[in-house]
């Protein structure tokens, strides 16, 4: 008997392995394009000058500490609020509404994650921009405020959808063991359940999070144009400026090749790396998190 | 502080509770609101004239059809490019694979595209496809840049629709004499295919509706008919509608509620169209 | 004359189960032999073994030789798609393919690349034949497999099994899901198969294996025990583990 594999066996398994390998074609490719195009900033800005607290690239100002500042307070704004809104509501979802109403809310909110940044940015301007302007009695609405409050509701349903499924994920049993020695439910879901999904909870935040910083259309739209250091606490209803916005903005007017462009390279590859880290971080918690559990279970 | 008394315990339950339906209903009700007031401030603006006419006067009347066509072909560019390569990416993963550091490797890889910020996309896009490729600012620039970014999306549930089918049927083709394609070709993906189309689907919406990536690799604002090749840059709905909201004063604002409200249409059409899918396969399933 | 000849052969998973340690032993064509044994002893894997299925699983060791007519398929030349057209394989559990009767039946037929309809229909009613199922399907052919309760859906399997005419039939405790008529049934067309075919069986039970076995093989963790003609091994087992083993003092 002698061996008769096909040849297109051979040739289609060899086309599926190297399918299999793009993914780390692609994001070393991005990250060659990023080097080449953004590294020649060191050479041609002095990095006393990219790290000043100037954001001026007319008159050659290059300092990224403003935009730097702008993406944190953003960050964290929009992270401050998604995730008890978020969590909260996962929890209501799974653990306190009656079946029914979570058909059909749950739809809704994941409806809510589909739309489009664009279209949030557009209804901030229009509509959340002008209520925080009334409400603080401000110049101007657009503000990290309302960069944070839109951010927020971009992460939300990310956050309610994979919470909320890893709450339900958690046995029965699990809770009804609670009850039976005297838990009340509230706090059955805060010392049992929701520490049994720890991991699945953790893995929504993260990807909350990580929907946050790449958040591009809707910050621009709607956290004005102002690259100042956001480092007071009136900074959050002040404008501000964020790295993503910053590319976005001003990616259009850049002469191809100049410092100005490299610049605009290097923030871009700031934010590649950032988002490099947070995702090593968050995949090692996950795994973390899964083995500690298998080990308490077991 | 510990709750000593069964009332004690009781109070903090309905005050716990209360507090978190609030919540709750603080996060629902402006998500109705948002729905409400985009289709109650765009359906007047939305007329047949308004679906399938040229812009006039700057954008401030007229239609919206070549951002409609535009995002069509971008969506149609995109799948052309991400869903053989997604498909086949996650048939590897799925069927071909071991579980060892190179395939560790390949998720975090996975992870980490899925994780990028859409405008650093679009830098990469405009520094590969549209210069170093020299293709320019088109239609292909804007698909490539946007493929790479549904990829991931596309990976992840189409890997999942292939683990959900039964080991037993591989075994059972294997041991009738059938190879690991044939096993894939025969069984394997059409049973996973429900699945994948509904992963695919959802990848593709979120490229339709995305703006970053196509800022400076293949959309324009004002152009004059409709593209011929996709070497041809492109009008929008997203691109327009952010343009429109943002840098055109004196634009009506019925227009771009109207077209808030066609993009979401589109978006969301293409939803509801993978959720049919996926309950109409589920109960036709013979396993 | 024999059809299939193992020679020392030895096998351990890496997890350390199921593993099979220098068994030698000759399978002789046209008859029923019967691979018995506790749980654990190897018998699963060494029915693997005769159709390189354990290709699929994660080996530490494998060495020794199979022969099947003669030729070694353990050999890294082999060709394992011919193989398992020629040694046909039905599990424990009825897994019929989600597609209909006749597409499960044509199914190793269209693997080989079979295309005529004659040759496709007459294997359905021919496999359906030998496995008792043709009466009680032929006017449904066209329906979901899954649509057939247990007992049918197990009997496909050996007539799918035998869809491609194999030479061997390995069946891996054929009957552990099904009711007695359905077990009756299944060890009728055993009978009936002997006649062409050589048939290898792990049963489920001591009685299952006395009532079946022209053969009978005795497996106790990994190791062959004893072998003898059917019914002398369990009216007059020559080992004590054996005796012990039938009398049901251990299982």
């Amino acid at each position: 008997m002698k061996k008769s594999l096909s040849w297109s066996e051979t040739i289609i398994s060899a086309v599926i392995k190297t399918c299999g390998y793009s993914a780390i074609v692609f994001v070393l490719l991005i990250f060659i394009f990023l080097l080449r195009e953004g590294v020649p900033t060191l050479a041609e800005v002095s990095l006393g000058n990219l790290f000043s607290t100037r954001w001026y690239p007319i008159e050659s100002h290059f300092g990224i500490l403003p935009l730097i500042t702008g993406s944190i307070i953003v960050t964290l704004g929009a992270m401050l609020i998604a995730i008890p809104f978020g969590i909260g509501t996962a929890v209501f979802l799974s653990e306190i509404a009656p079946r029914w109403l979570r058909e059909i809310l749950k739809p809704l909110v994941e409806l809510l994650g589909g739309l489009p940044s664009v279209v949030l940015g557009f209804l901030g301007i229009l509509i959340l921009s002008p209520f925080l302007r009334n409400i603080f009695n401000l110049p101007t609405g657009l503000t990290a405020l309302a960069g944070a409050l839109l951010l927020g509701g971009i992460a939300v349903p990310t956050i309610v959808s994979i919470a909320e499924d890893a709450l339900d994920a958690v046995p029965q049993s699990y809770r009804d063991a609670a009850l039976a020695i005297g838990a009340t439910k509230w706090q059955t879901i805060w010392r049992v359940t929701l520490p049994a999904a720890r991991s699945g909870v953790l893995t929504a935040l993260m990807l909350g999070i990580g929907r946050t910083i790449g958040e591009t259309i809707a910050v621009m739209m709607v956290t004005g144009n102002a690259p100042v250091m956001a480092v007071k606490l009136s900074s959050i209803i002040s404008p501000v400026r964020t790295m993503t916005a910053t590319i976005a903005a001003e990616m259009g007017e850049v002469a191809n090749g100049s410092p100005y462009y490299h610049v605009l390279f290097f923030i871009g590859l700031v934010l590649f790396l950032i988002s490099l880290i947070v995702n090593i971080i968050a995949s090692s918690m996950v795994f973390q998190s899964k083995s500690r559990a298998e080990r308490i279970l077991s | 502080m510990k709750a000593r008394t069964l009332l004690d315990r009781f109070m903090i339950q309905r005050l716990g509770i209360s507090l978190i339906s609030l919540v709750a209903f603080l996060t629902i009700v402006p998500i109705i609101a948002v729905f409400a007031y985009i289709i109650g401030k765009g359906a007047p603006a939305i007329s047949w004239q308004f679906l399938t006419a040229m812009p006039e006067s700057g954008m401030r009347a007229g239609g919206i059809l070549p951002a409609i066509v535009g995002t069509f072909y971008l969506t149609i560019g995109t799948a052309i490019f991400s869903v053989p390569l997604g498909i086949a990416a996650a048939i590897y993963l799925a069927e071909y694979a071991s579980e060892n550091r190179l395939t560790r490797l390949i998720r975090i890889a996975i992870i980490n595209l899925a994780g990028i910020p859409s405008v650093v996309y679009g830098l990469f896009g405009l520094g590969l496809f549209v210069l170093f490729l020299k293709f320019g600012t088109s239609i292909l620039a804007a698909s490539l840049t946007l493929s790479i970014m549904t990829l991931p999306v596309i990976i992840s549930a189409s890997e999942e629709a292939l683990r959900a089918v039964p080991q037993a049927f591989r075994t059972v083709s294997i041991s009738l004499g059938g190879t690991r394609w044939q096993t894939i070709r025969k069984i394997i993906l059409p049973q996973a295919l429900p699945g994948i189309i509904t992963g695919v689907i959802l990848g593709l919406e979120r490229a339709a509706g995305e703006t970053a990536p196509i800022l400076f690799t293949g959309a324009a604002f004002f152009l004059p008919h409709l593209p011929n090749s996709p070497l041809d840059a492109t009008m929008a709905l997203p691109y327009h509608l952010f343009v429109i909201s943002t840098q055109v004063p004196g634009m009506p604002i019925q227009i771009q509620y109207g077209t808030a409200l066609v993009l979401i249409i589109f978006v969301l059409g293409m939803n509801l169209i993978a959720t049919i899918i996926r309950s109409r396969a589920r109960a036709k399933r013979q396993w | 004359m024999d059809k299939i000849v193992i020679e020392h052969l030895n096998l351990r998973y890496p997890n350390g189960t199921e593993s099979l340690k220098d068994i030698n032993l000759k399978i002789p064509a046209n008859a029923i032999s019967v691979l018995f044994g506790p749980a654990g002893g190897g018998k699963s894997s060494l029915l693997r073994c005769l159709n390189r299925l354990n290709d699929l699983t994660e080996v530490e060791t494998l060495t020794g030789r199979i022969f099947l007519n003669g030729e070694n398929i353990l050999d890294p030349q082999t060709d394992v798609i011919d193989l398992r057209r020629r040694v046909g394989m039905v599990f424990a559990r009825p897994v019929v393919l989600p597609i209909s009767i006749r597409q499960n039946m044509t199914y190793s037929l269209e693997l080989a690349n079979e295309k005529r309809k004659s040759r496709l229909d007459e294997a359905v009613e021919r496999g359906l034949k030998l496995a008792a199922l043709w009466d009680e399907v032929k006017d449904r052919l066209d329906d979901p497999a899954i649509a057939l309760s247990g007992g049918q859906q197990q009997r496909l399997c050996l007539a799918r099994a035998l869809a491609n005419q194999p030479e061997v039939i390995l069946l891996d405790e054929p009957t552990s899901g099904l009711d007695p008529i359905s077990t009756g049934k299944v060890e009728t067309a055993l009978q009936e198969l002997k006649k062409d075919y050589t048939v290898v069986l792990v049963p489920h039970s001591v009685q299952q294996a006395a009532r079946t076995a022209d053969h009978a093989f005795f497996f106790l963790q990994g190791e062959l025990v004893e072998a003898a003609a059917g019914t002398e091994l369990f009216t007059h087992p020559q080992k004590k583990q054996t005796e012990d083993y039938i009398q049901g003092r251990f299982g």
